[in-house]
């Protein structure tokens, strides 16, 4: 019998993808592709076509080697040692700090600190900004377009404070209805947490303009840029966010680190968020005092190698140039739209006239889960649920959707072969 | 493709087009609610039981074609048996869909055998499973839903 690690056979077939077209603004894609050895796997029997980039994108080997260089080379622990090599993983890994800050355009290296996660992120402003700002009857102001990460830690908060979480409303098409937004900024409102870019409608938010409306009545903006980091120029001055986060592993570097961008008078009035080692000043069995931040906020032995590769990733994306993997993506994007739109029975979720990375879908009588599955079928890794926006599913009326979702290394043809496998699809359910 | 047609039979498509027993039984004394939190499928399970038998079952809710099949199929083969003999249907058929042993010595399993295929796919287990999960539930009369991340 054939068993799923068979079906996952590994047999390198190169890939050439038409040779730099117009539409690739200057980027090389078959270039790029070869930099991602997992693309030139097959799965089941088939080259692998990977729009799950959502969920997490693959690595480039630039990303691969620093992790396994870190390991061979450089392994020790920061901040510790005089040693050599506690010395030099100490150097590497502040500068991955600098290459963050240089990403989101920080104004101070204080001002990033590396988490597991966005996740991990969203849970730390919650239990240090929050608990110390969210009181009985206040209020946290989320939108209807979040993903369950920016709406659960608020309302543990809000449970455990007696405060109310209370959610902007958006319309049929996927889209902030900014006057409901700004009427819900009240006196009570003590933080607004709002996604940059929608993980399943792709729906890109005026989050300036929510900023400045925010900031016009004291209350302070924390951006989810799970979705929004990999596919667009991000400036945390130019915005004026408050706290900005996101994952490593969206943006072609490791899973398990994560950065959380915060301003330094913000990050400095906050409490620390765990104890332990590496964050202290002193410590007696009286009093303890904390580092300043970020290591206020980085208690215990973080991911060096985590760390050290994210930066590679960045560095990695700054490289080839965000602007012009924007605008690449935005052509796969606007491809998509019109050959799976043109499906007969599909629905698009999520048409937004601002929209980055992804394209949800659902088909009468296939099940998301039914679709993935034979998409599946021919190597196209798609992601079918509810993308963890249940909310967001109920909005809509809907249990599911499909979605295909874009990076750097995508390509029309691709798109091509995802089109091709919904219609196979739709034979397979007699349509 | 013979691993999708294995999984796609006819028969599994054809229930989950038009499935058996789509009703809340009026005479229904048990019920339970299933769901799968990772895809949102979502099945409630009504029983008329006669003691220790299922005398009439139905069921609602919205999923997959896999789990909407396997609901389907699953009332009919429960239909008239003991609490003792659909609890060990189920055991059989978690087996066949896990690929823990070989289905055609089954003879139990009747026409459930056709969701053998389920066994080459194991994201899709789950959702064979959930109607009976959601079963075992009602039949124990733990009203709590029952989840497929509760296993």
């Amino acid at each position: 019998m054939t068993t799923f690690a068979d079906r996952l056979q590994v047999e390198p077939q190169a890939f050439a993808p038409s040779r730099a077209l117009p539409q690739d603004h200057g980027l090389d894609i078959a270039a790029i592709r070869a930099e991602f050895p997992i693309l030139s796997r097959t799965i089941n029997g088939r080259r692998l076509v990977y729009l799950d980039n959502a969920a997490t994108s693959q690595k480039p080997r630039a990303v691969i080697r620093a992790l396994a260089r870190y390991y061979e080379q450089e392994n020790a622990n920061i901040h510790r040692g005089v040693h050599w090599l506690s010395v030099q993983a100490t150097e590497e890994h502040d500068a991955a700090r600098r290459s963050v800050q240089r990403f989101l355009n920080a104004r101070r290296e204080s001002e990033i600190v590396f988490v597991r996660g966005a996740t991990e992120a969203i849970n730390l402003v919650a239990q240090t900004f929050g608990r110390t700002h969210v009181a009985a009857g206040d209020e946290v102001l989320i939108t209807a377009m979040e993903h369950h990460s920016n709406i659960v830690p608020w309302q543990m908060l809000c449970e455990e404070k007696g405060a109310h979480l209370k959610v902007a409303p958006i319309d049929d098409r996927g889209q902030l209805l900014v006057d409901e937004f700004q009427k819900l900024i009240g006196p009570r409102t003590r933080i607004v947490a709002v996604t940059h870019v929608s993980n399943v409608l792709g729906t890109v938010n005026p989050v300036r303009e929510l900023i400045a409306m925010a900031h016009s009545r004291g209350v302070p903006v924390l951006l989810d840029g799970a979705q929004a980091a990999p596919h667009l120029s991000v400036d945390v001055q130019h915005l004026d966010c408050d706290f900005y986060v996101f994952s490593g592993h969206k943006v072609y570097g490791p899973t398990g680190i994560g950065v959380l961008y915060g301003k330094a008078a913000l990050l400095d009035a906050m409490p620390p968020y765990q104890g332990g080692g590496d964050m202290i000043a002193s410590v007696t069995f009286e009093k303890t005092t904390y580092k300043k931040s970020p290591s206020k906020f980085e208690a215990g032995t973080p991911d060096i190698g985590g760390a050290i590769a994210l930066g590679v990733a960045l560095d990695y994306v700054t490289g080839l140039g965000i602007d012009r993997i924007a605008a690449h993506e935005h052509d796969l994007l606007e491809y998509a739209t019109e050959k799976v739109g043109a499906i007969p029975t599909i629905r698009l979720i999520g048409t937004a006239s601002h929209r980055a990375g992804v394209l949800s879908f659902v088909l009468d009588d296939v099940h998301p889960h039914d679709l993935g599955t034979i998409l599946d079928g021919d190597g196209i890794a798609v992601r079918a649920g509810h993308h963890c926006a249940q909310p967001l599913m109920a909005r809509f009326g809907i249990p599911a959707t499909t979605r295909a979702s874009f990076a750097v290394y995508n390509t029309r043809e691709e798109i091509d072969v995802l089109v091709e496998g919904i219609k196979k699809a739709r034979k397979v359910f007699g349509q | 493709m013979s691993e999708l047609n294995d999984l796609y039979q006819e028969v599994i498509l054809e229930h989950s087009k038009a499935p058996r027993n789509y009703r809340r039984p009026a005479s229904a004394n048990h019920t339970a609610e299933g769901y799968n939190p990772l895809c949102g499928d979502h099945f409630t399970v009504f029983l008329d039981m006669d003691g220790d038998a299922i005398r009439d079952i139905g069921f609602q809710g919205s999923g997959c074609a896999i789990s909407k099949a396997s609901a389907s199929m699953m009332t009919q083969s429960v239909k008239g048996k003991t609490k003792a003999e659909a609890a060990r249907l189920f055991e059989q058929f978690h087996s066949l869909v896990t690929g823990g042993h070989n289905t055609a010595a089954n003879s139990e399993l009747g026409k459930l055998a056709v969701f053998s295929g389920v066994s080459r796919f194991p994201a899709r287990v789950k959702c064979a499973t959930l109607a009976w999960h959601t079963l075992q539930s009602a039949l124990e009369g733990d009203q709590k839903p029952v989840s497929t991340e509760d296993e």
